[in-house]
């Protein structure tokens, strides 16, 4: 049967921001979910509060709506677009949640709208933790013996059950938020309290506990004909208790027989038809016992997932863009299978290569983060590797990582890997406890003597996975001994995977002389091809990976054409915005007339898609992979600007190496990155700088902050996502910093600016061809100068800078564009106090802004960029300039304290947002109001507001107050600040602090009294206090500020959502208006 | 030539028409799957040996294939089935292996240039001596090889529970798990060598008879039209697996051909005309019945009731009259899914229509 002719339009949620556990996989989804409708004809309206997505740009779908993902928000849309039908399974837990309030709250009955794909039924089945396990236990399949709970009693008596240590489990949550691990009853009361409040539902499961078995999943397809496929099987490094977003994992399964595989695939058919998930896919996950082969069915989750985009890049098999065309109607064997384009989709995919998979943590962001693994999700990022062998996958995943090491390697100290000692008590202690230092604690262990058993015991990890570690690290010992490598130790050691600057670092060689000696005995990577059949049939779609094998694959064509280095794993810092720009970049190249070739290791990214690119090489982004691929392609250049800090740390070496550098000369790069030589193009230029200087010692350090006065804020060069960047107020805390930040970065000095304390800032992104300059547009910061770029919320147009500024904004851009002379992107940070314009920084190349500012202004900034690249010039193009933005946009950034207990909230100078959102409105409140409903933070419209300000913020924060007091928000503060504001005649009610006594702050916030907080730092000496209040607020879901600028855009904000009605306007529609205003009208 | 290190076997060289199967799982049911005789097998999954064997996972009483080509033999196993590692059994049994090579360089080559013959052996017997002995080796095609695997004896195997039915058995290479199937439905079985007269098989009169799957060119298997008829005559219900199923198609009038590289691993799409259903099948097949859409030419009694959705080749048949059905794939899998189990339970309704319940 073809597709539905019976429904015209679709509509698509996204999964809103970047948060741990929701990551750039489902722009993925929803980018092949986006061009799969298309595709078939079907009018296409997305609705995602995203805009550093590839799926948000106007191109994509028909309708876009930048909008907070809320059920009463998506009804505005709904109501507009009248979309016949609305796919629920390509946006994460996100998209499925609000879908199914949708149906519950009887909307979609309302509009007429069906869902397709999975059914209300369907999903409340899958995803109700008790529906499940009687589904499951009706087709004969046993889940982890436990029960569910809806208060700490109940759960209490399924324990008496499952006896300790036990597994905690919210229903209706992604990522495992608020899941836990208990070993004994005073942890089971307290992972059951958190569990019951992080649930939508307030329902926990109680799992017995299966930690130490060995964990499965599997990807499942099914069409509505009933036809039912495996894509992929996937086993886990880590055994159970590590969330399978935080293991290594392992595609396809390692050590399953035929027997124990069928067996766990006939249960996952059984599972879906029970389910009756109709038409689309899912992921299932099993545990098996090791030393008996008992199964359990864990859980399963009815939409595209984390693992479903890992599926479909390890596999070939497009899950989402599949799962899209069956749930409008087609058959599994009515669609061709991509890759071969001969056969049908309707198979299951063989690989002749493993696949391994590695989390990227974000630790060092969060030193007070607890670095134990467990149910709940605390990876940020993954990278996965392609390898003939696991040991060969392993490697290259290892190097990938951007972690600072040249792959599998111990760190330098003990420290560096976790650890106190390495005597064996205190490996076998750590090994036991799962972190993100574990295989690099594995490393340690085996060579230090431990035996495999040991390891294996200790760690619960599969003796196969440790025996092939020791393989490699007895490698590792036998080249480092050799007298002489000769070519067919050099080629044992490159078929196992080891990269040329680890082997470097074993015998204490450069990497060039590794290369040197690889290159003069002729071995260089073969490139085979990702196929989905394993060599049975031709494959039509170039998707290599590198290997050393006989035969290569890759065959260079005699078009012209560009290489593109992607962003590598996701971190803080580093996000689906320089994914967007990539794709940008081989999307306008292809218009070009040029084959695109993408190189990227990030399996979450639309990037590594293998249709985005005329070829993906799906490789670790280093050097000696980069410029093998060049090597064998021999491309124009290379677009080192667009994937962040990955390609750029690579661009001096390429050119080193005569690798042509597309746009942007790698000098002039270095020209903004450094520092003398930037003072002197500011100087030269006449703009000013915040009072700055360089130390590469302790000593002149201290002599730069003296010379230009405290506050400073120091960091070191060549950083991004302001990695170790702190404002420092006096001398001791600039020598306790010092000492962290060397460590920080070796190779690169500690760079010292006057901090100016209560400036406004401001980022402009810049396209330049080389001649002319194109304002992309001016981002107000809301918070206050210290805060990170990347944290701050940012408004376009500019709201409250005066025009004479923004215009000198401007014309410094492009003065500095012009003088670097940049052609690509750039960006400019400034900062305004006192009537001068200073400028804090300059970054010849994509911003973190560039998706966001596109979005609001409809310039897409980052294609300009490209398409410059290649010598178009911006005369061509019909350009809108930046006066003319068609409304206000709000960024709002999403951070990831909720995950990770124990972090501080507050924020500063190094960023630790996750993801961002976007409001879009006509006026600034509204913009706001929407940016802060997306990013979860939903605003009260009326209820009790606590002011806890530091002294110096008292005058400020008034009127601001006095504003909430008019609106009709009673109005609580501590003592000293509640007689401040009773004293200028707002009545406001003291409450104690935390360490005044009880009921304090924080009870008032527990017991849900309170609806906003406002709260700026009060000071070294009250820091707990203020800890445990901004906690409890993020435990409470009450939001929060802790600047008295975004205080008052919340004030607008609820002013804005008290008088008007939530008013919606697609992207595209806002672009004609403007069109037509231009025209003249 | 291919160059990688021998495991298993002695230095002696190994024949046989070299394949590859695409299976991820199962290296010890294809390894001892009696189709494989005279096959030197590439298995494109590049990890063999991780989960060791067992017996339990062993489809006859020995490993029939000639030879192994695997990309990395593991040099450890860990699972808590498994009894010995891959290694010790090929070097048990005898069987050269050879690793280390490029696997998908050979798939490839096998692909576009066909199964063909080849040997495995040590390289001090040199390039030319080995080459030498290929070409002495008989091509694939017109070999009957069921002689080599079949039993010796008849023997006879009892039902799972209460006995429903009485089923010869011809063993061309017949698999375990065939069986086991059978006897789990209540069958009760006599197994027969492939030479096996149809009189003598027929005497007993059994209530069905299945015909195995089995090694080489069902062209050259004989007493190929004398069973089928003697089968036809009894309108006796007839299930056939693979060269069981080519059987049926010569018997019934039709003719088989050589594919390129044949059908060998666990995911290929089988469509299942009457159900509008695919099915995940496992397949192991170097020949095929001709087939002109649902028809099968020269056997105008027969139907097609599946077709491979990768090729388009013919999958299996059904008499339009009698009770006969068969499949050109493997429905007991091992290695493989158990989508098509469905065609046994198919073959009990048969023998319960012609003899019901009492």
């Amino acid at each position: 049967m073809p597709k539905r002719e019976d429904i015209q339009s679709v509509l698509l949620l996204g999964s809103g921001p970047i948060v741990i556990g929701q990551a750039c996989e489902f722009d993925y989804s929803g980018t092949q979910a986006v061009r799969a409708l298309k595709e078939e004809g079907y009018r296409t309206i997305l609705v995602n509060s995203n805009p550093a997505t590839i799926m948000t740009d106007p191109d994509l779908a028909d309708a876009t709506y930048i909008e907070p993902l809320t059920p009463e928000w998506v009804e505005r849309v709904i109501d507009l677009e009248r979309p016949d039908a609305l796919l629920p399974t390509m946006g994460g837990q996100v998209g499925l949640n609000v879908s199914l309030e949708l149906y519950d709250s009887g909307i979609l009955e309302k509009y007429g709208v069906q869902l397709i794909g999975a059914d209300a039924r369907a999903i409340r089945l899958a995803e109700g933790r008790e529906e499940f396990a009687e589904a499951m236990a009706r087709i004969g399949l046993e889940v982890p013996h436990g029960g569910f709970a809806r208060s700490l009693d109940q759960a209490l008596a399924v324990a008496e059950r499952t006896g300790f240590p036990s597994i905690i489990r919210p229903s209706f949550t992604l990522g495992g938020t608020g899941g836990g691990i208990a070993y004994n009853r005073e942890e089971f009361e307290r992972a059951v309290r958190t569990g019951l409040e992080a649930s939508p539902i307030g329902e926990v499961l109680v799992d017995k506990s299966v930690i130490g078995w060995k964990e499965y999943e599997l990807e499942v397809m099914r069409d509505h004909a009933d036809n039912v496929v495996i894509v992929c099987s996937i086993e886990n490094f880590d055994a159970m208790g590590v969330h399978t977003g935080d293991s290594i994992t392992v595609a396809p399964a390692m050590t399953l027989s035929d027997t124990e595989y069928q067996r766990m695939r006939d249960a996952a058919i059984a599972c879906i038809r029970e389910i009756g998930v109709d038409a689309g896919g899912c992921n299932i996950q099993f545990a098996v016992h090791p030393g008996t082969g008992e199964m359990l069915i864990i859980e399963m989750n009815p939409r595209v997932s984390r693992s479903s985009a890992l599926a479909s890049k390890a596999t070939g098999f497009p899950i989402a863009r599949i799962g899209t065309k069956l749930a409008v109607g087609y058959r599994l064997d009515e669609l061709p299978n991509a890759i071969t384009q001969k056969t049908p989709a309707c198979f299951e995919p063989v690989l002749d290569y493993v696949v391994v998979k590695i989390p990227r943590f974000a630790f060092e962001k969060f030193p007070k983060a607890d670095p134990v693994l467990g149910v709940q999700m605390k990876a940020v990022g993954e990278v996965m590797a392609i390898g003939r062998t696991f040991k060969q996958a392993w490697m290259k995943g290892f190097r990938s990582l951007e972690n600072g090491r040249a792959g599998w390697e111990i760190g330098a100290t003990l420290a560096d890997d976790g650890l106190a000692g390495d005597d064996h008590e205190t490996l076998l202690a750590a090994l036991r406890q799962p972190t993100a230092d574990r295989p690099f604690q594995i490393k340690r262990a085996l060579l230090n003597g431990l035996s495999d058993k040991q390891i294996c015991e200790a760690s619960h990890i599969d003796p196969w996975f440790i025996d092939q570690l020791r393989q490699l690290v007895g490698a590792e010992t036998w080249y480092r001994s050799l007298s002489e490598p000769d070519r067919e130790a050099v080629w044992e050691v490159k078929r196992l995977g080891f990269g040329d600057a680890q082997l470097a670092r074993v015998r204490d060689e450069s990497e060039s002389d590794v290369r040197a000696r690889r290159w003069a005995f002729g071995i260089h990577p073969s490139y085979k091809m990702v196929d989905t059949c394993a060599g049975e049939f031709p494959a039509a779609t170039p998707y290599l990976y590198s290997t050393y094998e006989d035969e290569n694959e890759s065959v260079r064509s005699e078009r012209r054409k560009v290489v593109v280095l992607g962003s590598g794993p996701n971190r803080i810092g580093q996000g689906v915005e320089f994914d967007y720009c990539c794709v940008s970049a081989a999307f306008a190249l292809a218009e070009e007339g040029y084959e695109t070739i993408m190189v990227n290791s990030n399996p979450e990214t639309v990037s590594t898609d293998f249709d985005v690119s005329d070829k993906l090489y799906f490789e670790p982004l280093t050097l000696e992979d980069v410029l093998e691929i060049v090597h064998l392609e021999r491309p124009l250049g290379v677009v080192v600007q667009m994937g962040g800090q990955t390609p750029l740390k690579l661009a001096s070496a390429l050119r080193d190496l005569d690798v042509p550098i597309l746009g942007t000369s790698v000098d002039a790069i270095d020209r903004a990155e450094d520092r003398k030589r930037f003072e002197a193009l500011a100087r030269g230029l006449g703009i000013e700088q915040p009072a700055n200087g360089l130390a590469t010692s302790e000593a002149e350090a201290i002599e730069v902050a003296t010379r230009i006065g405290y506050p400073v804020l120091v960091r070191p060069s060549y950083v991004l996502g302001g990695r170790a960047m702190e404002i420092v107020y006096d001398e001791e805390s600039l020598k306790s910093y010092f000492h962290r930040a060397i460590q920080a970065s070796p190779e690169h000095p500690v760079l010292i600016d006057r901090f100016l304390e209560d400036a406004f800032e401001a980022d402009v992104d810049a396209v330049a061809d080389g001649q002319s300059v194109l304002i992309g547009g001016v981002m107000q910061h809301i918070e206050d100068a210290g805060i990170h770029s990347g944290d701050s919320a940012q408004v376009v147009p500019p709201y409250l800078l005066r025009d004479e500024h923004v215009a000198k904004m401007k014309v410094h851009t492009r003065e500095l564009a012009e003088a670097l002379g940049v052609v690509g992107l750039i960006n400019v940070q400034y900062a305004i106090k006192d009537e001068v314009v200073y400028v804090l920084e300059v970054n010849p190349r994509a911003s973190r802004t560039v998706p966001f500012l596109s979005k609001a202004t409809g310039n897409p900034l980052a294609r300009l960029a490209a398409r410059c690249m290649v010598g178009r010039k911006l005369a061509e193009f019909e350009l809108r300039g930046d006066g003319e933005i068609p409304g206000v946009a709000v960024k709002e950034s999403v951070f990831p304290f909720e995950k990770l207990p124990g972090v501080d909230t507050l924020l500063g100078p190094e960023m630790r947002s996750t993801g961002e959102v976007m409001g879009i409105a006509d006026s600034f409140g509204l913009a706001m109001a929407k940016a802060q409903i997306a990013a979860g933070n939903p605003l009260p419209l009326s209820g009790c507001v606590v002011v806890t300000v530091h002294d110096k913020d008292k005058p400020n924060v008034t009127p601001i107050v006095r504003r909430f007091h008019e609106l009709g928000f009673e109005i609580w503060a501590t003592s000293g600040t509640a007689r401040y504001l009773r004293g200028r005649g707002i009545p406001a009610r003291s409450v104690q602090k935390v360490h005044e006594g009880r009921p304090n702050i924080v009870d008032h916030i527990i017991s849900g009294e309170i609806d906003l907080l406002v709260n700026t730092p009060l000071g070294k000496h009250a820091q707990f206090d203020d800890y445990a209040l901004r906690r409890a607020a993020i435990q409470r879901r009450i939001p929060y500020t802790t600047t008295l600028s975004a205080a008052s855009a919340m004030c607008d904000a609820v002013i804005a959502l008290r008088h008007r009605k939530l008013q919606v306007l697609s992207l595209q529609q806002r672009a004609r208006r403007v069109q037509e205003v231009a025209a003249g009208t | 030539m291919f160059e990688g290190g021998l495991v298993g076997a002695d230095e002696s060289v190994a024949l046989g028409e070299v394949v590859f199967n695409t299976s991820l799982v199962g290296y010890q049911e294809i390894l001892t799957d009696p189709s494989y005789a005279g096959q030197i097998v590439t298995l494109t999954a590049p990890l063999i040996g991780n989960y060791g064997v067992t017996t339990a996972d062993d489809e006859a009483r020995r490993p029939w294939v000639a030879g192994l080509v695997v990309r990395e033999l593991s040099a450890s196993y860990s699972n808590w089935r498994a009894e010995s590692s891959l290694a010790d059994y090929l070097a048990r049994h005898g069987i050269a292996c050879i690793e280390g090579l490029d696997t998908r360089k050979l798939t490839r080559h096998i692909r576009s240039e066909g199964a063909m013959r080849a040997g495995i052996g040590p390289a001090d017997l040199g390039v030319e001596e080995i080459l030498r002995r290929v070409r002495e080796h008989p091509p694939m095609a017109g070999l009957d090889l069921t002689g080599v695997v079949t039993t010796p004896e008849p023997y006879g195997l009892a039902a799972q529970g209460e006995t429903r039915f009485r089923v010869a058995v011809y063993d061309f290479g017949v698999k375990r798990r065939s069986l086991e199937l059978l006897t789990g439905r209540g069958c009760e079985l006599t197994v027969y060598p492939a030479a096996t007269p149809p009189a003598r098989a027929l005497d007993s009169e059994p209530d069905g008879v299945f015909l195995s799957n089995g090694p080489g060119d069902p062209d050259a298997v004989a007493g190929v039209a004398r069973l089928i008829e003697a089968l036809a005559e009894r309108e006796l219900p007839v299930f056939g697996i693979c060269l069981g199923h080519q059987l049926i198609s010569l018997g019934f009038g039709g003719s088989t051909y050589k594919l390129l590289y044949g059908h060998r691993g666990g995911n290929h799409p089988v469509h299942h005309l009457a159900a509008r259903q695919v099915e995940i099948t496992s397949q192991n097949h170097g020949f095929a019945v001709l087939a002109e859409g649902e028809s099968v030419p020269g056997a105008d009694a027969l139907v097609v009731t599946h077709i491979n959705l990768n090729d388009g080749t013919l999958e299996g048949v059904r008499h339009r009259e009698l009770p006969v059905l068969a499949v050109q794939y493997h429905p007991e899998s091992a290695p493989g899914p158990h989508d098509s189990r469905y065609l046994f339970d198919e073959f009990i309704g048969l023998m319960e229509k012609r003899k019901p319940r009492a």
